[in-house]
């Protein structure tokens, strides 16, 4: 806990370099800031470790952007993504950044439905209003947008973003047969050609090598922190859980790795101490669905501010990101590509059909992390989650597994509905 | 005394237990500040334990509750105590309509609740009837004594009522369109109503259930399959969360 309140600091002059409409934005950072002191510093027993993430809130538009920029003047590429599909290895073998795009907040929606229709997913109309309103830093500095055709929205959108920012596009098939697969390589090389382009360089061997290690070794500290938080009692908020999967997108992938294990290691002893977060008997909740993008904690903050708490979360911005590695022990530029794409498979997003392995694997995390119950938390208009929510739900009714559906946007409109049915729920699991 | 609050959206309801029977119950429009009109009606009994229910449960038990539950909670309970065994619930309130399975015990097994949008609630019923001039228990009567129907296609509160203006100038008979409106909400609930699944019998709770038209077109959409409705269904939640008293 701060004693001071909580800040997002602020650099009016950088943004006003990088062509953002600072009056507005500076507003948003007072509001984030609210927002966060409220729902995350207000936490009790928070693991120390958590600092550095807050402190990762408190420059999220300061200290990474001057990275960024940083890495730019040197001539390396920043490049911005909205997929978790989009190979991150490659940007960083070229000496390159890779940020995850923001597109989790309420306030940047009206400035996107001045062009974009309103009936379109929240998320797509979120990122794209934080380009057309230029209030977003990340968004005002990146080379180039790498976008894919995981949905109708992002999609079509992409077409029209183009005129704002460069924004490339990677075809992601929707099937797994082998000339999909043969298509998908043939992408993730194009990918790789456009990369070094705007670098100027060409990847060679040992950068991807040293590229893999570096987003497996990521990888390997986020899935260390999620099977820390399968503990029962477990050491930590799922609020926090969430933020650092969050904060994953747009860290510096060497130290934020660093740091998450540092907390693991300080959430082991929390473990040996027999430290519980919130209380030793809160019900556990595992989410499910699709990604909350920062700064959607809405139903973190439903579900905790209730004494529950949240475990696991099988998303996008979640295990979807980190569950899978990449074989280190692939050789020559074709076989470490292959092995890449291979490991880019296996991510189970609802685009593709069939999806049977992301039935499976809900369950799965569902039996890893203990939890007694699934929240299913699609947005709204998206379709595919929304679909495969009818699969979702039979396979919970067949397993006896108690199951909630929610499908909402960022709005607080339904804030006093879903807190009915959220509490129902758990006092349906308490019996 | 044990005593359910119910802070509704529309109304305050109050049930007062005695370890054996419903001693008194009340009924009040929510208000601005429903928690207050709340500690009103309950100012006149001496309370063992009060429950709060319904919209307003956190701000009661900010204020007088002893404890708070949901209203999907407490209509199971006031419904397991008036039909012990009932496997279903319908309950339609001003702000939402849910449908509720329990167990064998009468613990909550599973539920669908509207979210965000009017659609198939009273306060849809309540804006129809008035865009059509009538009272609500004029309403429900004029509804079931149609004898022709006509369909109205939205389920949106502001496009249904369009659809009704339109329909009133095309010199449609009032109570075909009161029929229509009802006919709407009924189809949401049997659609809500499949998807939970559902077993004989089924309860209809909440103050929507006193609508005669109602109840009808909910039996006419389960064939073979009794529907229940309490003696008090307004209260069935303030009930249920008197009863939960008992135990707390």
């Amino acid at each position: 806990m701060t004693a001071t309140p909580f800040e997002i600091k602020a650099y009016p002059e950088m943004w006003a370099g990088l062509d953002m409409d600072v009056p507005r934005f500076d507003k948003a950072r007072l509001m984030l800031g609210e927002m966060y002191q409220k729902s995350f510093l207000s936490q009790a027993k928070r693991p120390t470790g958590m600092a550095y993430f807050d402190n990762m809130i408190a420059e999220i538009h300061g200290g990474r952007i001057k990275e960024l920029l940083a890495t730019k003047a040197e001539g390396r590429p920043v490049i911005g993504t909205f997929c978790v599909y989009i190979p991150e290895e490659i940007v960083l073998a070229a000496g390159g950044i890779c940020v995850g795009l923001c597109g989790g907040s309420q306030g940047s929606v009206p400035d996107a439905e001045t062009i974009l229709p309103r009936n379109i997913c929240p998320m797509v109309k979120s990122a794209f209003g934080f380009k057309a309103g230029r209030i977003c830093p990340y968004f005002q500095a990146v080379d180039f947008v790498y976008g894919e055709t995981t949905c109708d929205a992002k999609k079509k959108t992409w077409e029209i973003l183009d005129t704002m920012v460069p924004t490339y596009v990677m075809e992601i098939p929707q099937l797994k047969r082998q000339r999909d697969l043969d298509l998908w390589l043939a992408e993730v090389k194009d990918f790789k050609a456009k990369v070094e382009e705007v670098a100027g360089r060409t990847i060679t061997e040992t950068d991807l090598a040293a590229a893999v290690k570096i987003m497996n070794n990521k990888r390997k500290a986020l899935q260390r922190l999620n099977s820390l938080r399968h503990h029962n009692p477990t050491p930590i908020s799922g609020k926090d859980g969430l933020l650092i999967e969050q904060i994953a997108f747009y860290d510096e992938p060497v130290r934020f790795t660093k740091k998450v294990n540092a907390l693991c290691d300080e959430l082991e002893e929390r473990i040996k101490a027999g430290v519980a977060v919130p209380t030793k008997n809160a019900i556990r909740v595992m989410v499910a669905g699709t990604p909350m993008a920062l700064p959607n904690w809405k139903i973190h903050n439903l579900v905790e501010g209730t004494g529950a708490v949240i475990v696991n979360e099988e998303s996008c911005i979640g295990t979807r990101y980190f569950k899978d590695c990449i074989d280190e022990n692939a050789t020559g530029m074709e076989g470490m590509l292959a092995a890449l794409t291979d490991r880019y498979k296996e991510i189970d997003c609802s685009c593709f059909t069939p999806n049977d392995e992301r039935i499976t694997q809900v369950i799965k995390e569902f039996r890893d992390s203990h939890a007694q119950g699934i929240i299913n938390y699609s947005l709204q208009f998206c379709h595919t989650y929304n679909i495969e929510e009818v699969r979702i739900r039979q396979a919970c009714e067949r397993e006896a597994i108690p199951y909630l559906f929610i499908e909402s946007d960022y709005s607080a409109e339904d804030i006093g509905q879903l807190q009915t049915r959220i509490e129902a729920f758990l006092e349906q699991i308490g019996g | 005394m044990y005593i359910g609050v119910d802070l509704g959206s529309r109304t305050v309801k109050m049930a007062v237990w005695d370890g054996e029977r419903l001693v008194e119950h009340r009924i009040a429009a929510s208000g601005f500040a429903p928690h207050r009109q709340a500690e009103e009606m309950i100012a006149d009994y001496r309370a063992k334990v009060v429950v709060a229910t319904g919209y307003g449960r956190h701000l009661a038990a900010g204020h007088f509750a002893d404890a708070v539950i949901t209203e999907i909670r407490a209509h199971a309970r006031g419904i397991s105590h008036e039909f012990p065994g009932c496997p279903t619930i319908v309950d339609v309130g001003g702000q939402d309509s849910k449908v509720i399975s329990l167990d064998a015990a009468g613990r909550v097994r599973n539920f669908q609740m509207n979210d965000k949008c009017a659609a198939g609630t009273g306060r849809f019923l309540e804006i129809m009837a008035a865009s059509l001039a009538y009272t609500l228990e004029e309403f429900g009567q004029a509804a079931l004594a149609a004898d022709h129907e006509v369909q109205i296609n939205s389920m949106c509160t502001v496009f249904a009522e369009s659809e009704v203006i339109s329909m009133k100038n095309r010199g449609i008979a009032r109570e075909q369109i009161a029929r229509a409106v009802h006919s709407s909400v009924a189809d949401r609930l049997a659609g809500m109503l499949a998807r939970l699944g559902h077993s004989d019998p089924v309860a209809f709770s909440g103050g929507v259930a006193r609508n005669p038209c109602m109840v009808d077109l909910l039996k006419k959409r389960m064939p073979g399959v009794r529907v229940l409705v309490p003696k008090l269904p307004d209260i069935t939640g303030a009930l249920g969360a008197a009863l939960h008293g008992t135990g707390v």
